[in-house]
């Protein structure tokens, strides 16, 4: 288990150092001028040559690359021109904004998906089975703003129960952020319930005819041992892996319903910084988003490692 | 190993067990409403095995499934009656049924690996019956757990109870299946197909183990499987189900000796007769395929394929009545039926004789010294360790070995699927290239292929005739119209219809299939066809039917043959000489028939032992190999055979790698025990008697003289 781990955790190095190349080549290599962008149109090409000294942006392109790299370990992410400030508590600050929506949108789909998809299977074919089939993806083919703006026009407006914007202070608490919380994650909720609809009813679907259960109906457990026992720890495997693959999208991923709601997340922040070319910015937030979405990735191997036997060392 | 006959022991009335009458489960399908098990009835006594036999199709699992009401949601009992114990069955609440499966009932399944969860441990799923049906708390069971083991002969049941399914072999988990189904001492003990799923040498490690349970323990067993060979180990009594319906039910020696429906005669009949002499002869048939049950045909189902039909056949559906004591058969002209061993004479011919013309054709191909090692994280896998045969032209060449011995990997080799690693492989004398993409086209065409799974060797989105004119027109370079012409002829050769010429694999049978294989194998003209376990997945009236279309191409075409099977008697049935392997290399080859009598190396001893004979009255020295076959990637030192041999020495076998010991013809054996002694050591123990002379009759009745081996 140890040696499997590493290896993941190599990879997974590997994967956000080649994703920070990849971000630093699409910010500073392609066109589009720092110098020219930070002085304006009218800037002398001799105050232009000046600013990119300053900047170090006339140095080779690998070392101004190790440069960033480094600072970006050492943890020092350097000031955004558009916001004038030192950048990674802003960013860490949004972090722990999204982080505060993933959860309870998680807490709102995984356990309701898990039941829906579950009593599918078990009404397999029946109009329960239909409904929630049915149900669940005309919601993945929602687009976000579209459920969003149908849920703001319901619960806030018609029914004024919740607040339509989520632009709260980006230090507010859990607590105080709490009640601008409920419309977002619901609209966020509404199209990843499908995938774990689908995931656990198929896969319990597949489950419940193995030979298996067969044998532990006909050991004479009662039928809910039987799911409990012998179906659920199979069947909810490959659900365990999507939702935790998901969360890296639940975290780093929600850039439109952050701007619909206008709340402050990471999403937004990445917006903003690239309505504004704030490329330091982009930066830092991008390659955040790159690690959330590897570790992940990585916890959902490891789970999945954990939780089959069969795949345990490999 | 058996029971008393049970024609000569009748006691008094034996008590009942599980009564089954008239029953009838129908499944709702998209096809409309399918009668799958009509009007059937049977009765299991106490201490008594009931074999249930069938081909696929026949219902066999459906009836013993929906007997104890465990079917699929859209299979239901329609009518009848099942007794356990005088409890009926049908009607009761699921709450209470639920209180007999597992406690009064025991099932015992064919693939124990899928039959056990994958992700619980093995100790925590057998602990689950006692603690559910016995009351008893975790400790408790988890003692009486490691008491069952211990029972099945498990080694180590403390350790095994840790492991996953996964880490544990075929027969091993078999046996924590039979200890799970015996926890609660069962009233009705069902098994379905439980050996089918292992190695010859496993399955009879487990036969044994049930028959010495079944006196043990007071279940009656209903014991389901489409291995007529298995039910002589195993069964009291037999019934033969066909499409949906009982046959012929008899005591097992009756049924075997003197069956009295044509169905169960046909079916001995397909079977090879374990049978060493040079003549190789032709297998009984059965025309026809079995019928869907929605379209039965009127009158007896079994008519239209029956060789005793008359018209009174069709008119109306003959009962199942009894005929004779304790025998019931559903046949009219029960009394036309004749003796299996006079049947046998005139339904079948002598085809060919094994090893005829060999000399003057001489080699065809000789692997030599062939290697083929694959690279490991953690090692070398010695897959194929050295391996010398050769294949004469005309001529078959039969490979027998366990799983894991190496068998499929010497083919691929040959054919260069799969790159030998050492060694060489000649062509009449000239040396093959190790890859496919080595080899000229005319290389190519000589040597075909044909595959164990038909569903996995033929595109699914290509006709039929696509398929067979695609070697014709790669490797023979015909033009298309000539390619479409001898598709068509080569389809007549393999009995399949020319409209089969443009219709996909899903629309044929799995017999179907291998015969469009074998047509395509056959299509580029090859000297050597390679059949990788041809017949394995398939029925035995179809393994039968199989087994003659090969020889008869084989006489008509002079093709070679290397036939490679784990199932001893249909490779002695084709194969003029046979190579026995284990873990890649050979242990003993020559003719078939000095393979087949002593001196034997002890492996081929032990396999012939473990071969299940479709004759009650064979008798066969019980030889049992402990374990199951070692990784390829760490190989015994000295003879690899050793960890497992019954005949082991000591040092020697472990230190030094055993000469070749030279028998008579070509025969060689791989042992340190010379010949001499191996055949004085084998010759007071003979694997089988009476099969001196295996086409004279058996006296229906004859007594229980044998001797039962030392």
């Amino acid at each position: 288990m140890g040696r499997f781990i590493l290896r993941r955790l190599g990879f997974m190095v590997l994967t956000v150092i080649l994703a920070s190349i990849v971000i630093f080549w699409a910010t500073t290599v392609l066109p589009g001028d720092v110098a020219g962008q930070i002085l304006g149109r009218y800037a002398t090409e001799e105050a232009k040559s000046q600013l990119r000294h300053e900047l170090g942006l006339d140095r080779p392109v690998h070392v101004q690359y190790a440069d960033w790299l480094g600072g970006y370990v050492r943890g020092d992410w350097g000031e955004s021109p558009s916001m004038d400030t030192v950048v990674r508590p802003v960013v860490f600050e949004r972090l722990r904004n999204s982080f505060m929506l993933a959860i309870v949108a998680f807490a709102m789909y995984v356990p309701l998906g898990i039941f829906l998809g579950l009593l599918a299977a078990l009404r397999k074919n029946t109009w329960a089975d239909n409904l929630i089939s049915v149900g669940s993806l005309a919601f993945i083919g929602l687009p976000e703003f579209v459920s969003g703006l149908i849920l703001i026009a319901i619960f806030s407006i018609e029914l004024g129960w919740f607040p339509s914007q989520s632009a709260i202070d980006p230090s507010s608490t859990f607590v105080e952020a709490f009640p601008y919380l409920i419309l977002p994650a619901i609209t966020v909720a509404l199209t990843s319930l499908a995938y774990v609809v689908r995931m656990t009813r198929s896969s319990t679907v597949d489950v419940l005819q193995m030979d298996y259960v067969r044998t532990a109906n006909l050991k004479g457990l009662p039928p809910r041992k039987v799911l409990f026992t012998h179906v659920l720890r199979n069947s909810l495997l490959p659900t365990i892996t999507v939702v935790a693959i998901g969360i890296g999208w639940l975290i780093g991923g929600l850039i439109i319903t952050e701007s619909l709601f206008s709340y402050p997340g990471i999403g937004r922040l990445l917006l903003f910084a690239i309505q504004h070319r704030d490329l330091v910015l982009i930066q830092a937030t991008a390659l955040l988003i790159v690690i959330i979405y590897v570790v992940a990735n990585l916890v959902a191997d490891i789970l999945y490692a954990v939780l089959n036997p069969r795949i345990r060392y490999t | 190993m058996q029971g008393p006959a049970p024609s000569g022991a009748a006691p008094a009335a034996p008590r009942a067990v599980f009564e089954i009458e008239g029953l009838h489960i129908d499944y709702t399908t998209e096809l409309g409403v399918l009668h799958a098990v009509r009007d059937v009835s049977l009765t299991v006594h106490e201490h008594e095995s009931f074999g249930l036999v069938g081909e696929s199709g026949s219902g066999k699992s459906t009836l013993a499934m929906g007997s104890i009401r465990y079917l699929a949601s859209n299979g239901k009992v329609t009518d009848g009656s099942v007794r356990l114990g005088g409890v009926e069955l049908l009607g009761l609440p699921a709450r209470q049924l639920r209180e007999l499966w597992g406690s009064r009932i025991g099932v015992v399944y064919q693939s124990p690996l899928s039959a056990l969860n994958p992700s619980i441990v093995i100790g925590k799923q057998l602990a689950e019956v006692a603690r559910r049906h016995l009351g008893m708390d975790a400790s408790a069971a988890k003692a009486r757990v490691v008491e069952m083991l211990t029972k099945v002969a498990m080694p180590d049941p403390e350790a095994v109870m840790k492991r996953y399914p996964h880490q544990l072999s075929g027969g091993m988990l078999q046996r924590c299946v039979i200890a799970m189904a015996l926890m609660t001492n069962p009233s009705l003990l069902i098994m379905d197909e439980p050996t089918t799923a292992l190695d010859v040498t496993t399955q009879a490690v487990v036969l044994d183990l049930v028959a010495e349970l079944k006196r043990e323990f007071d279940s009656a067993i209903l014991y389901i499987t489409h291995d007529l060979g298995v039910i002589t180990k195993i069964c009291d009594r037999v019934g033969v189900m066909y499409a949906g319906e009982f046959m012929e039910q008899a005591g097992l020696r009756a049924l075997f000796t003197r069956p009295l429906h044509p169905y169960t005669l046909d079916l001995l009949g397909c079977v090879p007769r374990f049978d060493p002499t040079p003549e190789k002869r032709s297998l009984v048939t059965i025309p026809g395929a079995i019928p869907r049950v929605d379209e039965l045909p009127p009158g007896c189902i079994f008519a239209p394929r029956c060789e005793f039909v008359r018209d009174s056949c069709t008119k109306e559906r003959p009962p199942l009545v009894p005929v004779a004591p304790e025998h019931l058969s559903a046949c009219l002209r029960w009394s036309v039926v004749p003796p299996p061993a006079e049947y046998l004479r005139e339904a079948t011919e002598a085809v060919r004789t094994a090893g005829a013309e060999a000399e003057e054709d001489g080699v065809l191909v000789e692997v030599a010294g062939t290697q083929v090692h694959f690279k490991a994280p953690k090692g070398v896998i010695r897959a194929v360790d050295g391996v010398d045969l050769d294949v004469r032209v005309g001529q078959t060449l039969g490979v027998v070995g366990e799983s894991g011995s190496g068998k499929t990997t010497v083919a691929r080799a040959i054919i260069g699927l799969t790159p030998a690693t050492g060694g060489d492989i000649t062509l009449r004398g000239k040396s093959l290239p190790r890859t496919t993409g080595k080899r000229p086209r005319s290389t190519l065409r000589e040597i075909q292929m044909v595959f164990q799974n038909p569903d996995a060797s033929l595109n699914p989105t290509r006709t039929v005739g696509d398929a067979i004119m695609r070697p014709l027109s790669l490797l023979a370079g015909v033009s298309r119209e000539e390619a479409k012409r001898r598709a068509q002829d080569l389809l007549r050769s393999v009995s399949l219809p020319v409209s089969y010429f443009d219709r996909l694999p899903h629309e044929l049978s799995g017999g179907e299939k291998q015969r469009v294989a074998i047509a395509r194998a056959f299509a580029a003209e090859p000297e050597l066809i390679l059949c990788d376990e041809p017949i394995s997945s398939l029925d035995v009236s179809v393994q039968g039917s199989l087994m003659n279309l090969l020889m008869q191409l084989q006489v008509e075409k002079r093709t070679s043959y290397l036939f490679i099977s784990h199932d001893l008697s249909a490779v002695q049935h084709l194969s003029d000489s046979i190579a026995v392997v284990y873990l890649g290399h050979v242990m003993e080859i020559g003719d078939a028939v000095q393979v087949l009598t002593p001196p034997f190396h002890p492996y081929t001893e032990a396999l012939l032992s473990a071969v299940p004979l479709p004759d009650p009255d064979v008798k066969q020295k019980p030889i049992r190999l402990g374990g199951s076959v070692p990784s390829a990637m760490h190989v015994p030192s000295g003879c690899r055979f050793h960890p497992r041999c019954p005949r082991f020495l000591g040092d020697i076998c472990v230190n030094e790698e055993p000469p070749w010991r030279e028998g008579a013809g070509a025969h060689r054996i791989y042992c340190h025990i010379p010949l001499d002694d191996l055949a004085r050591l084998q010759a007071e123990t003979l694997v089988f008697s009476d099969d001196d002379d295996p086409g004279a009759a058996k006296a229906p009745d004859g007594g229980n003289d044998q001797g039962e081996g030392a």
